[in-house]
Parts: structure tokens; sequence; C-alpha cells
């Protein structure tokens, strides 16, 4: 599997990202400049977190029209998997990959800490290493981390399996006290018409190595290899 | 020409920064205050001379940019 890492100016998590598609991959994913045009030819594009033009008029409003995104679109509209993790999950959001928008959180306070998440569909490149239903726990670290959409697409993405994950209690249960930034629906990460864009704002690649004190991130890149090599 | 751009969340969506600031005037004897919203205000200078071409170009740069219409409205405010 070949990928590309886009990176903007105020991205920071580009490195966790390329370090989780390398150990995965074995291949060293490229490394693409917001201002470039062009993307090499590859399998997955993965848009990072970080705080892209420092969230300056709404988070990923900028970067949505940097000239790579022309590009990133263009890749998507083909079938070309795109992974957007937090900032890159508004960056994506902003840039109508995907519907809905990420607002502020609605505590207004910044969250970083371990989350527990409900994997909610299996029948995607991204997924299809876990089980329906299972729990994992990612790290979140975001202020706009607040997913909205009105009903009528709300109601769309529950019918058409697009949310891929959920905030959900330690035993798997739903419960507002888990929502830890006040998404409608507890939603954490949705899919795309064709489950190939994937935006959430929890951080699956800073949970694929033992440092990271947990592993439930592996199986979203494991599977992404196996579906793309 | 000038322009100023008013962005602010649409009734319906949740504004917890207006909240913040309605509870925090309650907190310093307001009472009789509700309803706070908080938005922004963009302002641009226009090289457009007439009053209908300016409210067009800065109507596609809030759909394009200035906006986010999925959560947003805006009201577009020219000065001569």
């Amino acid at each position: 599997m070949k990928a590309a890492v886009i990176l903007f100016p105020g991205s920071n998590r580009e490195r966790d990202a390329v370090a989780a598609l390398e150990a995965a991959s074995g291949t060293r994913p490229y490394e693409v400049w917001h201002r470039d045009t062009e993307l090499p030819k590859v399998d997955l594009i993965v848009v990072p977190g970080g705080f892209s033009y420092g969230d300056y008029l709404r988070a990923g409003a900028m970067a949505a029209h940097s000239p790579i995104m022309r590009e990133v679109k263009a890749r998507a509209d083909q079938g070309v998997r795109v992974l957007g993790i937090c900032n890159g999950f508004q960056i994506v959001t902003e840039a109508g990959l995907l519907p809905g928008a990420l607002m502020r959180n609605a505590g207004l306070k910044f969250i970083c800490r371990t989350v527990t998440l409900r994997v909610e569909n299996t029948d995607s490149a991204f997924t299809a290493k876990y089980r329906k239903g299972q729990i994992v726990r990612y790290p979140v670290a975001h202020h706009d981390g607040n997913y909205w959409a009105d009903a009528e697409t709300v109601k769309r993405l529950e019918g058409d399996g697009r949310v891929a994950f959920r905030y959900v209690g330690d035993a798997g249960e739903d419960d507002p006290l888990h929502n830890p930034n006040g998404s409608v629906r507890a939603i954490a990460g949705v899919f795309n018409e064709k489950k190939t864009v994937l935006g959430l704002m929890p951080h699956p690649e800073d949970a694929v190595v033992p440092l990271h004190g947990c592993l439930d991130g592996k199986p979203l890149f494991d599977g992404l290899v196996e579906a793309l090599s | 020409m000038k322009a100023k751009v008013h962005v602010t969340l649409k009734r319906g969506v949740l504004d917890p920064q207006g909240k913040a600031i309605e509870h925090a005037l309650h907190t310093l004897g307001f009472d009789g205050v509700g309803n706070v919203r908080a938005g922004k205000v963009i302002e641009l200078d226009l090289k457009a001379t007439d009053a209908d071409s300016a409210r067009t170009e800065v109507e596609a740069m809030c759909n394009k940019l200035l906006a986010n219409t999925v959560i947003e409205d805006y009201a577009i405010e020219l000065v001569a």
C-alpha cells in the first residue's frame, strides 16, 4: 500500500500518521506539502491532525481551499481512500468530502484524553479488521470536535450505515455522559456514501504501539494495508 | 466600497459561547438578558463601486469561505 500524508502549516500529527502507516505497510508514505498541486499515485491519502492555519476563521476552513485539496478531491472522486483525522476530519468536511460540520466542543474546553468508542460499521477498508460493535479506545485532543448535521442528514447517515464510530461508555453503553464534545448522536466518525472516505476526531494513529498504552488503532491501519495492497 | 459581513450560528444550532456569555451576564446581575448569540464580523474593502456587484461578490465569498452554510448564517452590510 502506498500512502500520502498531506502537510499544512500548523499540522502537528503528521509524524504519528507517517509512523503508523510505515509500521503497518512497511513502506514510508509520501509527505505532500499543501501548496503542491499534484499527488503521486497512491492508494490512500491521510489528512492528519493539528491546527492548520491556527484554526483561523473556522477549524479546517483555510486548509480546505489549499491547492492540494483540489487534487485530493479529484482522487477521492476516483475512489482513492481518504482518511481525515481530527483537524483532517475538519478539513475534509469543510472541503465537502463529508457531510455536516465540526463545531466548538459543547463544554467549550479543549479535551485531551482517551475515549471509548464503538465500531458501528465494518463494511469498509478502514474498519474491516474490527468486529461490528467492538469497543475500542483511542485518544482525542481537540477543541472543535462537536459533530453537527441536520436531522435529515443524521437520519440518512444512520440509515446507510455511515456512522463509523460512536462515543460510548466503557462497557459500550450509550450514555450522553460519555459524549465528550456534544456531537449529535455521539457520532465520532463518519463515512462518505461509498465508504471510501472516513473522517474521525479520535486518533487511531496514537494507539498502535505498546508505548502508546493501547493498540486499538492498529487494526484500522492493518485493514487498510490488507484491502489496498 | 466597504462591506461588513456578520456571521452567526443558525437558529437551532447550539451556540455554547453564546450560552457561556449569557451565563456570565446573569452572574453580573444583568437578569433581563436572554438568547445571547456570539458571532464574528469580517470587514472588507472592495474595488467594486456599485452596490449590486459588490453584494454579488461578497455573497460568493460567504458561500465559498467566509461562512459554513451548514451551520452558519451570514448578513452583508455595504458601506459606501
